[in-house]
């Protein structure tokens, strides 16, 4: 299954300071364990709102509006796309995350990605139990 | 997510802890005990113990330390029941000795020791000594964290079948003595292979349908590319390694492609390849240049089977359409494949890749020398080529001919469907065009 | 450069069990494809909604999880991709190309620049520049990578 796992911004982020060096560290060090666990697919950071922009769909029309724009808990400042078995991995793997050492809270979204599957059939409980019964039959024939 | 019992939720970070943590903790407790059997029963029995343990005292800081602290005492337990019943094992009291002075120390400082037993973990688990089934499923349970009966599901094969493989492996690891190591010097290179032949073997179980009507089982697919990433991380100056990676990467990046919403194959040339997943395949492009750029320190000639096979997927999935196919590198690719590991089936793909190069006739040529091939024999794609090349040379009876006779060796339900269909669109007579 | 397009959630898009409508896809798939031709895609998700994620609520060393589904709509992000482009008004040009994909016809999507490994190169500290260097020269036979 994968995740998208979502860094909320912050005031800080948002101002474009530089992040704490020791943060900076742990966080490397954690991108570190995560890669050689084999779980990451992607991770970007990305740089404040006041380099962006938002588009407004209404019907037909799209409107512009450049950033930065205020409320930073509506705002990303980073994510990471991760390959695990289920969300319960993926909230373990949060957990050992640098963010407890911050100061202040921090929140992190955990999404699932619509996977092939959720468009198209993959095997059923009972198709597997199926193929497991035939597959057995066929061994003992072959034994013949 | 539902509205959480407490207990079930409970019990889900507990696996998902093991998952995280089981390889580790196995490996560190093997290199404690030198037995992989006895270190995995050791493990399971400290899951066990934090299954009971852990709804009442919360998961720990270190899970990881608490399950081989945990193991150890059990370990420990157990050598001195039999230190006692055989006082003449100096083995055993020195192994207790090392048991009880070590610490479950799993701090940054040794990141080095856990990774080195991580990897002698991986190379016992996949020992050439082992049925090859036996070291897929030793290596799903010892390194991948799943469950017997995750495995036999995996394989479609019964939960006590594969529960026997994985008894018997593990005695047979014991009983020849087979060291807890990484092989060195000339050994390396056919003990790699191995280790690689069994991740690529439950990489294609979960991708490609081998008999009747089997989808795609993608978890395994997952299963195989993290083991495949984590040996990367591993090994990070073994070019073959990259190779495998990267070689899986672009494969599963068709998974969306490769079969339609029923259920039918898709071939390649007729795929939708915006389904194909960029991001993966900017994976696959990145562990092939990681492979190039060892090879380019290491001043390294040649590439290996993974590596190339590697790149003429990276060939194809560099192509926007099939028609931009860089068909020319394709059949140079094959050609030194075909070098390194000699193969009729080989042979066959660089026989297509030279229609597409360079036209049907000349590819004819060579399909025609494998006639008499015996490991062909039975090889449906051998008369499906043939008929695709000789239905592209106007010669549609005897296209015919093959694609029946492909169609009849095929136990694949769906390809007989196509290759039927594609027999019944062969003019019977080639005047009337 | 490399652009994150982010598509907003709504209310009716959270809904557990959401899938997206068919027809949607059909032209979403047709827009990705154009990406795809203009060889800008680089990755193109669709989240599920919140009803099956989660938050990590950190707070000194103690964190919480809290399970979706989560309310908040102006917070939530219903699906993302990532595009490399020449600059951010190209980035919003593509999208602007984008099929309205809201339901009821409103919506908003958030275009932000991807940082990448040379912005970070001023804020590496000094610590961080010897352990490359060390790091580098640990690196076997230098000189054939010359």
């Amino acid at each position: 299954m994968r995740f998208m796992v979502i860094i909320k911004a912050s005031k800080e982020s948002e101002e474009g300071a530089p992040p704490d060096p020791q943060l900076l560290l742990d966080m490397g060090k954690f991108n570190e364990e995560l890669i050689k666990a084999g779980v990451v697919l992607a991770m970007d950071g990305l740089h404040p709102s006041s380099k962006g922009a938002r588009v407004k769909f209404s019907g037909k029309s799209r409107t512009v509006v450049d950033g930065p724009f205020t409320e930073a808990k509506e705002l990303i400042a980073g994510f990471w796309l991760w390959q695990v078995k289920s969300l319960d991995e993926a909230i373990e793997w949060v957990k050992r995350s640098p963010f407890s050492s911050l100061a202040g809270e921090s929140e992190i979204e955990i999404r699932q990605v619509f996977e092939m599957e959720d468009f198209a059939p993959v095997l059923s409980e009972e198709q597997i139990q199926h193929k497991v019964d035939a597959r057995a039959e066929l061994v003992g024939q072959e034994k013949k | 997510m539902s509205a959480t019992d407490p207990h079930q939720a409970l019990h889900r970070t507990i696996e998902a802890v093991w998952r995280i943590e089981s390889a580790r903790v196995i490996a560190g407790l093997t290199r404690l005990t030198r037995d992989v059997g006895l270190a995995e029963d050791l493990a399971q029995e400290a899951l066990v113990a934090a299954l009971e343990k852990w709804p009442q005292s919360g998961v720990p800081d270190n899970p990881a330390a608490w399950l081989t602290a945990t193991a150890k005492r059990r370990a420990i337990d157990l050598f001195r029941r039999n230190a006692v019943a055989a006082r003449k094992h100096e083995q055993l009291a020195r192994e207790l000795e090392v048991l009880e002075q070590t610490s479950p120390d799993l701090d940054s400082t040794l990141d080095n020791r856990i990774g080195d037993d991580l990897l002698r973990l991986v190379f016992i688990a996949c020992h050439p000594i082992l049925p090859t089934e036996s070291r897929a499923a030793l290596t799903l349970r010892l390194l991948g964290g799943l469950t017997t009966d995750e495995i036999a599901r995996a394989f479609l094969t019964p939960e006590p079948t594969i529960a026997q493989r994985i008894v018997r492996a593990k005695r047979t690891l014991a009983d020849k003595h087979i060291p807890f190591e990484v092989p060195r010097g000339a050994e390396i290179g056919a003990r790699l292979a191995s280790v690689l032949e069994v991740i690529y073997l439950i990489f294609n179980e979960g991708y490609s349908a081998t008999a009747g009507d089997d989808l795609m089982r993608p978890s395994l697919c997952e299963d195989a590319l993290r083991l495949g990433r984590i040996l990367a991380e591993l090994t990070p100056t073994e070019p073959e390694v990259h190779g495998l990676v990267a070689l899986m990467e672009i494969q599963a990046s068709r998974t969306r492609a490769r079969v339609t919403p029923t259920g039918e194959p898709v071939l390649l040339f007729d795929q939708n390849r915006t389904q194909w997943d960029q991001l993966l395949i900017h994976r696959g492009l990145t562990a092939i240049e990681r492979a190039h750029k060892i090879n380019t320190t290491f001043i390294k000639i040649s590439r290996g089977p993974y590596l190339l096979q590697a790149e003429i997927a990276a060939c194809h999935a560099r192509a926007r359409t099939p028609s931009e196919t860089d068909w020319p590198r394709i059949v140079l690719l094959y050609t030194e494949l075909a070098q390194l590991t000699p193969s009729p089936v080989i042979e066959l793909n660089r026989a297509v890749a030279v229609s597409m190069a360079h036209g049907p006739q000349a590819s004819l040529t060579l399909v025609d020398a494998l006639a008499s091939e015996p490991s062909l024999a039975r090889y449906h794609l051998l008369p499906s080529v043939r008929a695709d090349l000789l239905y592209k040379l106007g010669r549609h009876p005897e296209a015919r001919t093959e694609f029946e006779r492909a169609a009849a060796l095929t136990r694949n339900t769906r390809e007989r469907n196509l290759l039927l269909t594609r027999a019944a669109s062969c003019e019977t007579d080639p005047t009337n065009r | 450069m490399r652009f994150m397009v982010i598509v907003k959630a709504t209310p009716e898009s959270d809904k557990d069990g959401a899938l997206p409508d068919p027809e949607l896809l059909l032209e979403m798939g047709e827009y990705n494809e154009e990406l795809g031709n203009a060889g800008v895609l680089l990755a193109a998700e669709g989240l599920r909604s919140t009803s099956k994620g989660a938050r990590v609520k950190f707070s000194g060393k103690s964190c919480t999880v809290i399970d979706g589904p989560f309310t908040e709509a102006k917070e939530l992000i219903a699906g993302f991709s990532i595009l490399q482009v020449k600059s951010l008004e190209e980035a919003v040009e593509w999208v602007k190309r984008a099929p309205n994909c809201c339901p009821g016809g409103e919506g908003e999507v958030e275009v932000r620049q991807v940082f990448e490994m040379e912005d970070f190169a001023p804020i590496l500290t000094e610590e961080q520049i010897q352990h490359k260097v060390r790091a580098r020269a640990e690196l076997p036979n230098q000189t054939a990578n010359k």
